[in-house]
């Protein structure tokens, strides 16, 4: 039986209350009749056998590509670079799809006499990854064999020595990826596709890619006009990226790209109801979301934030393909919108929707109000094709705690970043001034190269990233926030969802139209 | 006529210190040595001697360390029991109603001290080697001085010609009650030896900090006026009379950090501000000056400081030096050798300082005076003076005043 596709609610005066995530706890709100909850599709079927269909993908490359063990010889040069900790969301079960894969492509490099290997953490400017969170995406086998005769890396984008300027494309955009990937005789590059921004030439452009490079498609303007960067065809970003790509393979970088798919099935077995439309709880879920619920009001935010975090996600690989770049990803996008596409009729004046603990930024760590902005406005906003699913001079209604709080080794550049760009300004584009004293601040230098710290410019990229929806709505408000952190991020606070909606009315007028993104689940909106 | 006298009571004084500790400062008032009582003018101790009469008289940061039990027992024999206190004065002279500002310290010439000692011989009466001498009793300033008087006593004081300054008919009292605070401010931006292009961080932003940045920002503007205020309406003063950045006190080493461009390494920045102001005079305040000092950097203490515990490896290791800024006397402004006070009054007129002048009492309500004063950034305040202008008591004399007499 195939899964249920996704399913648009309009809410009636029988509609039980409406499940909201709200940081590491949820909410029920009693939504407006009439409003409409958008519940995403079900998981599609995962591969019965992922190994076989690995095996199968690299011997049967898309596009113009040979098969994979065509291109290992003896003596050659052979770099695997793989996404990082931020992919997939939560993290998942182990095996990782990372380590299937690898572990195939390694097994047809040592049968064609491939000794000179080097795999590379893809951080572009992210935090390095620890060595337990190396493990769980490559495997013990992997990390044991590679990781003590230092073949595994981390992509150093501040360390000159391992960087390579390939040239600059036709709009006159650095191209500045990592030296040994570049420079190898194969790149094989290892992804993990959970939303559709996700994989194509983004990978090695961005993914091994220096701020030099990166600043070209990492600004206010790009993520402006990405409308939106989930929908790679009306996307600045993949624009600039698909550039980069083409002169990356022009200039003589020989790309395998493997792409896999996951599917939905986000949480485990304690959590399904999370999964579940209300009105299809059972008793189970019924007692499983009380006694979370209950459990997570008495809990500290450490132990809260600790017990989300630890949770290994059920998500299982659903499809896999190899080869040239731009032919995978185009099979790798149909699959993402077969996954999470869902027709919705129209916009609406008010959006709503809960935010969860985690982002791509903050697994294993603090999910500070800068994130929770970006998870909101860059990324839930932007989960649409066509047109934004809130209209234009609409609002968005967020809720999250979003606490005053910061990793200060994840995340250092950003508390200097909330407390003294922010409190200027929270126009994307006027903080671009500052943008160059971050990124080249020898303190967050070192702490990226030598910690575990997201770069000094990464904050103002999370900001970016919410340029297309600040320039788009006409209000955010934000329920149950820590209210200074929700007005410093230029946002409203509101105590209730009632409260908000009450504001809101001020925004859009009277009886206005609700939409409730109902998710995670991930799920894309596709508005005509 | 009533005034307030400071005794020499050491059981009160620890009564008042534990009540302070307890209750925040300026509560310890009820039970220090403090008392309003029946004071006579003070005689006129010699020729050149004149009587004043206060129209305002401010309460001091180390006003508050002193009744609070605070003050460290340095200066035990550098003043003299009892004693009216009140240094920050505007007032008229007694022959004349003519306005004037009173420059408290008692140097050589006021103690008839001759010849008179080196700091005096230069001009720089604050560090005047004789307070203790003469033929007054000891007593660093005017307000610590058994035969002197101070500014909140109704009784009045008595001042040497050359401690008065005439107020111009421009300056408003509280404009005027201004001058002497910021002239310890003149004294502590000319100390600070700040360069053109300097980073200069300023902790505290009470009254002194506010006027040690506007001073800074009128005499020797830095590259980067970096300021650690508490509370919003110190921040936006601090703002308006010129810093470029403030933040929150615990935010301020990551702006020196930032600025600076510095590294960290053992809580201490590797680099950091080439002078740090430090206007609270607290351990925590000085050990956050060392912390964020760039090496071979200065730290200036002008907020009043007593007995710390400071670990001062980080002075050692990076060279770092340690200066006090008390009082003043005579500058060198942009080559000129200029009275501070003449400066001072130039840069209350500039800069409006009339404006920190938050709240006014009468004696008889000295104990919530001091209780306000002890919190005054608490309570969006930054200075509370006493009012004698008894007939005047329940009229507003400045735009810019607000408080329990406005």
């Amino acid at each position: 039986m195939s899964p249920r596709p996704g399913f648009v609610l309009e809410v009636d005066r029988s509609t039980p209350s409406t499940l909201f995530w709200h940081g590491e706890g949820f909410r029920l709100e009693r939504l407006p009749v009439g409003s409409r909850v958008l519940y995403a599709p079900e998981p599609v079927d995962a591969l019965a056998d992922p190994v076989a269909a690995i095996r199968r993908a690299l011997q049967e490359p898309l596009g113009d590509c040979a098969p994979l063990s065509s291109l290992l010889h003896p003596g050659m040069q052979l770099t695997i670079a793989f996404d990082d900790v931020s992919l997939p969301l939560p993290p998942m079960r182990g095996p990782d799809n990372r380590q299937l894969v690898i572990e195939q492509v390694l097994e047809l490099a040592a049968d064609a006499g491939v000794d000179d290997v080097v795999l590379i953490a893809a951080l572009a400017l992210h935090r390095r990854m620890t060595d337990a969170e190396l493990r769980h995406a490559l495997g013990e086998r992997i990390f044991d064999a590679f990781a003590p005769h230092g073949l595994l890396w981390q992509h150093d984008a501040e360390d000159p020595e391992q960087l390579v300027h390939l040239g600059l494309t036709d709009h006159g955009e650095d191209v500045e990826i990592n030296k040994r990937a570049a420079t190898s005789d194969l790149l094989i590059y290892v992804n993990i596709n959970l939303v559709a921004m996700d994989g194509g030439h983004k990978s090695v452009a961005t993914g091994l890619a220096s701020y030099k490079s990166l600043r070209h498609h990492h600004n206010a303007h790009t993520m402006a006009q990405s409308r939106s960067f989930m929908d790679q065809h009306r996307s600045e970003l993949h624009t600039s990226n698909w550039r980069m790509g083409r002169l990356i393979a022009a200039a003589g970088v020989k790309v395998f790209q493997i792409e896999t798919n996951l599917n939905t099935d986000t949480f485990p077995e304690q959590f399904r109801f999370l999964q579940r439309r209300e009105w299809e709880w059972t008793a189970r879920d019924r007692a499983g979301f009380l006694a979370s619920s209950k459990a997570l009001q008495a809990t500290p935010d450490r132990v809260a934030r600790s017990i989300f975090h630890s949770i290994r996600s059920p998500h299982k690989m659903t499809s896999v393909q190899a080869g040239e770049v731009g032919a995978v990803h185009e099979r790798t996008t149909e699959n993402v919108y077969a996954q999470q596409l869902l027709e919705v009729e129209g916009q609406t004046d008010i959006l709503t929707m809960g935010l969860p603990y985690i982002c791509p930024y903050n697994v294993n760590s603090i999910m500070n109000p800068i994130l929770v902005a970006c998870l909101g406005l860059g990324y839930f906003f932007n989960m649409y094709r066509g047109r934004p699913l809130v209209r234009e001079g609409g609002v968005v209604i967020m809720s999250h705690p979003t606490p005053w709080a910061f990793h200060p080794g994840h995340h250092p550049s950003y508390i200097d970043f909330f407390e003294q760009v922010l409190a200027e300004t929270t126009d994307p584009v006027e903080i671009g001034k500052y943008e160059e004293s971050f990124a080249t601040d020898p303190w967050y230098v070192h702490l990226y190269r030598t910690g575990n710290a997201y770069h000094g410019v990464h904050p103002f990229y999370m900001w970016y990233w919410c340029a297309h929806a600040l320039e788009h709505v006409g209000a955010v408000i934000v329920v149950g926030g820590d209210r200074a952190a929700v007005r410093r991020l230029g946002f409203k606070p509101a105590s209730s969802m009632a409260d908000a909606l009450e504001m809101a009315t001020d925004v859009v007028g009277p009886d206005p139209s609700l939409t409730h993104l109902h998710s995670p689940p991930l799920l894309m909106a596709d508005v005509p | 006529m009533k005034g307030l006298v400071f005794e020499r009571n050491l059981a009160r004084f620890a009564a008042s210190r534990m009540v302070s500790v307890l209750g925040g400062s300026g509560r310890g008032v009820t039970v220090g040595p403090l008392r309003l009582t029946d004071v006579e003018p003070p005689e006129l101790p010699g020729p050149g001697w004149q009587q004043v009469r206060p129209l305002l008289a401010g309460i001091c940061g180390s006003d508050l360390s002193t009744l609070d039990g605070r003050s460290s027992r340095y200066f035990e024999d550098v003043v003299s029991f009892p004693f009216v206190p009140g240094h920050e004065v505007v007032g008229t002279l007694a022959d004349s109603d003519d306005r004037v500002v009173i420059e408290p310290v008692l140097g050589c010439v006021a103690r008839g001290i001759t010849p008179l000692c080196g700091a005096c011989a230069e001009g720089r009466t604050g560090g005047c080697e004789r307070v203790a001498f003469g033929h007054l009793s000891p007593g660093l300033q005017i307000g610590y001085c058994s035969d002197t008087g101070g500014g909140w006593s109704a009784a009045g004081l008595v001042a040497h010609d050359t401690q008065l300054h005439p107020v111009p008919d421009a300056l408003s009292n509280e404009e005027a009650v201004m001058v002497e605070p910021a002239a310890c401010a003149v004294h502590a931006a000319v100390a600070a030896g700040v360069d053109t292009g300097d980073t200069v961080a300023v902790l505290g932003a009470g009254t002194l900090g506010l006027c040690t940045v506007a001073a800074l920002a009128a005499l020797s503007p830095p590259g980067s006026l970096l300021v650690g205020a508490k509370y919003a309406h110190q921040r936006r003063l601090a703002d308006e009379l010129g810093a470029d950045v403030v933040v929150d006190p615990d935010q301020l080493m990551r702006t020196v950090r930032r600025s600076s461009r510095s590294l960290e390494a053992s809580a201490t920045l590797t680099g950091g501000a080439d002078v740090v102001i430090d206007c609270v005079g607290s351990e925590e305040s000085l050990a956050q000056a060392l912390s964020m000092v760039r090496p071979r950097g200065r730290v200036v203490l002008v907020g009043m400081p007593g007995r710390v515990t400071v670990d001062l490896a980080s002075l050692w290791h990076r060279e770092v030096t340690v200066t006090g800024a008390y009082a003043y006397g005579n500058e060198d402004i942009g080559g000129l050798w200029r009275r501070t006070f003449d400066v001072a009054m130039e840069l209350v007129a500039a800069k409006r300082l009339g404006r920190l002048v938050s709240a006014r009492y009468p004696l008889d309500r000295f104990e919530e005076a001091l209780a306000h004063a002890g919190s005054a950034g608490r309570r969006g305040a930054v200075k509370v003076v006493f009012d004698l202008r008894a007939r005047d008591r329940f009229r507003g004399t400045g735009p810019s005043t607000k408080g329990p007499l406005s």
